[in-house]
């Protein structure tokens, strides 16, 4: 494979700057949440500075913020730079801003909503509680957005095909294309919770809402979701890591094999997040259950693949013996400091991943759900290695766009390890106070953290406090990087052209499969497993629900009309 | 794929299996369920301690914004409680420290999980779902005692309202 460089023209340059630089401020603020939160929790503060008094309104915000909007930007700005760049291949401009200008409206106006106490709802909003309806809106845009990037790279990867036919797409084109097919269908269930059931009902054309149906149509959307953020690690995982460490990909195919595993297994899962609801029979519980352990296995053969082209990579470097090649690899290596973000995040994935099974198993679940195990867990996958490998690519990419270089470069490689540090710290203290009882989504500070109240558990109480030393740890983390991130974006622009080039990994073992080649069968076998998982599961609902309700604001037990 | 690949992924197919099979085991061998959809029981606005044999009994309970009703009752070692639970507004939940229930209390629904208590103690739950501005106020507790004092005060079957 030859490297190639491309240029890159104005619009696509202010075009990435937006949606590489305002995500970063709401990501800014969303971890300012985080870090009130850890706070609130251990009752140091009774009211943040910023957010005001409402713990609830913070959590919403950190979630909203941190989970959906950065998160979505990032794929996207990603995705329009991966495609036209494998691809080679310009964007049409109009719809990637059409696309930009949409995700930024929604999000500022769901960020709005929460800021004035108007949507309250974390960023599950399950009703009955009520958020402006502008809320719901904002999010809506932000998502169609989303779609409107993924639909404007669809005819570059059909001409693409018909210009080079019978040869392999390129890997990362493969897997972006895999987050945003997992991501298409996924928002469908959403997109009909919102606009036919959320929206009507929280402008009050509608009385009753079924609350059952709505949360398990979050659901539906709602573990995809999760993958819509792993994958565009995974892209960088498969396609750049290997390369940066200095090898080659262990196996092409091996890729191939788990992007498209993914599209079938990613959806059939969501009910895994209601073991512990009523109106859902046990059995589709275990079906769900099943799936989920079926998407455990393109993880479990990315895990090989990946630690087989680092070894690869760590022998060429000199590294002997068993574990030898482990201490060769480029943890350190300024010029390769995007190494630093991936590394970490692959390290912190393993106890993400398997604590992620626990949460997968059945019966399991009784032990951990809804307890502060759960945030524990996620903050070792969506805040391990989904939030440092967009953050390293974020920096990589405003570097290229903006053709600046990259400030304090030691400080960018520093980064990683010390949220690493902070995160086990944290997610330790979650899980542990979790496995005993502790619940998520609950300001202890008042209540069963305070020694004057007759809730107080003393025993959750080391458990809080060694979140907040994480949560501290993180922060400071996510400090050095935003004035890394922001000394670049302000730095003098580099002499001659803006140019992207991404460190393109070739395979070691390459392969031509033609029943990896097509979307179209893993499409069609995903559908099929889709109605079959959630007919059951959707009728069930409907049977065993017994009308709908008004709803609610958090202020006041007595329903809004 | 190569060899040493193909081992990976027959490895990891093998362990999925495993775990799968523990789960399957879990349920078969050692009844160990999780909630599934209830249709047979009739909505209940109110609730009520049933006793339904002797060790046995049937409790419904009610989630409200922001309290558990009963949010304390006292029963003697060795019971069984059939334990029903629904919402009057949004939704809750809660998991009884030191026993393997943990149940959502969503509305228009009711959910259903037996639960026996052989160890005398006080069992703590917390609301574990969001559920507005008081939240982290709303918890309750399950009493076992053999104390026929406590017992009597508790005024079988009834509890405490």
């Amino acid at each position: 494979m030859k490297s190639y460089v491309m240029k890159i023209d104005k619009s696509n340059r202010y075009l990435m700057g937006v949606l590489l630089i305002i995500p970063m401020i709401f990501l800014v603020l969303g971890v300012y949440g985080g870090l009130m939160q850890t706070l609130f929790r251990a009752g140091i503060i009774q009211s943040d500075p910023f957010m005001g008094p409402d713990y609830y309104k913070g959590l919403t915000m950190h979630g909203v913020l941190n989970a959906l909007v950065f998160t979505t930007f990032f794929a996207v700005a990603f995705g329009n730079a991966v495609v036209s760049y494998a691809l080679r291949m310009k964007l049409n401009m109009t719809w990637a801003w059409v696309s930009g200008i949409l995700m930024l409206v929604g999000s500022a106006l769901a960020t709005l909503m929460i800021y004035i106490g108007e949507a309250t709802v974390l960023y599950t909003f399950y009703p009955p509680l009520k958020a402006h309806p502008l809320f719901y809106i904002g999010l809506t845009l932000l998502v169609v957005g989303s779609w409107v990037a993924f639909w404007n790279w669809i005819p570059l990867y059909l001409k693409w095909r018909r210009e080079n036919p019978g040869e392999k797409t390129p890997l990362s084109v493969v897997g972006i294309f895999t987050t945003f097919i997992v991501w298409q269908i996924a928002t469908i269930p959403v997109a009909v919770e919102i606009l036919f059931m959320l929206l009507p009902w929280s402008m009050g054309l509608v009385n009753e809402i079924n609350a059952m149906l709505a949360r398990t149509l979050f659901w539906f959307f709602g573990h995809p979701l999760v993958y819509f953020w792993l994958l565009p690690a995974y892209v960088m995982y498969y396609s750049y890591m290997p390369k940066l460490a200095g090898g080659k990909l262990y196996s092409d195919m091996a890729g191939r094999l788990v992007f498209m595993m993914f599209i079938v297994f990613s959806i059939p899962v969501g009910t895994h997040h209601q073991y512990m609801d009523p109106a859902i029979g046990a059995q589709w519980k275990l079906l769900h259950g099943f799936f989920t352990f079926m998407v455990a296995l393109p993880s479990l053969i990315t895990a090989f693949t990946l630690a087989a082209s680092l070894e690869y990579a760590g022998r060429k470097r000199g590294g002997k013996g068993l574990f030898g090649w482990m201490f060769k690899l480029p943890y350190f290596d300024r010029d390769r400091w995007l190494f630093s973000y991936l590394i970490a995040g692959l390290v912190i994935f393993i106890f993400g991943g398997i604590s992620g099974i626990v949460n997968a198993s059945y019966q399991l679940n009784t032990a951990v759900h809804n307890t502060a195990w759960v945030p524990g867990h996620f903050h070792l996958t969506v805040a391990g290695p989904v939030l440092l490998a967009f953050m390293g690519m974020s920096l990589y990419l405003l570097s290229r766009y903006l053709n600046k270089p990259v400030k304090m470069k030691g400080w960018a490689l520093s980064m990683p390890y010390i949220w690493t540090i902070g995160v086990f710290i944290f997610s330790w203290g979650m899980m542990r106070g979790g496995l005993i009882g502790m619940p998520r989504r609950t300001n202890t500070g008042p209540s069963y953290a305070n020694q004057d109240s007759a809730l107080y558990q003393p025993e959750w109480i080391s458990y809080i406090d060694i979140s907040v030393v994480g949560g501290v740890i993180m922060t400071l983390s996510v400090v050095i990087f935003a004035v890394v991130f922001f000394a670049t974006v302000f730095a003098k622009q580099k002499e001659g052209e803006a140019t992207l080039e991404f460190p393109t990994t070739e395979p070691y073992h390459d392969e031509d499969v033609p029943w990896l080649k097509n979307f179209k069968p893993w499409v069609i076998a995903a559908i099929i497993i889709i109605v079959l998982a959630y007919t059951p599961v959707i009728i069930d609902v409907l049977q065993s629900t017994a009308g709908g309700s008004p709803p609610f604001s958090p202020e006041n037990p007595a329903p809004l009309r | 794929m190569d060899k040493s690949e193909k081992l990976a992924l027959g490895l990891s197919g093998l362990l999925l299996a495993a775990f799968f099979l523990a789960l399957i085991y879990a349920q078969v061998a050692r009844g160990i369920e999780v909630p599934t959809c209830i249709t047979d029981v009739e909505p209940f606005t109110s609730d009520t301690l049933f006793q339904i044999d002797e060790n046995e009994y049937e409790l419904h309970m009610i989630t409200r914004m922001w309290a558990f009703e009963p949010s304390s009752v006292t029963l003697p070692v060795g019971s069984t409680v059939h334990l029903y639970v629904t919402s009057r507004d949004i939704i809750h939940g809660f998991k009884i420290e030191g026993k393997n229930v943990n149940l959502m209390a969503v509305p228009q629904t009711i959910n259903y999980i037996p639960v026996t208590f052989n160890e005398p103690g006080e069992y703590f739950f917390a609301c574990h779902e969001f559920c507005g501005a008081a939240h982290h106020l709303m918890a309750g507790r399950i009493i076992i005692t053999d104390n026929e004092e406590d017992l009597a005060r508790a005024d079988l079957p009834g509890g405490e309202r």
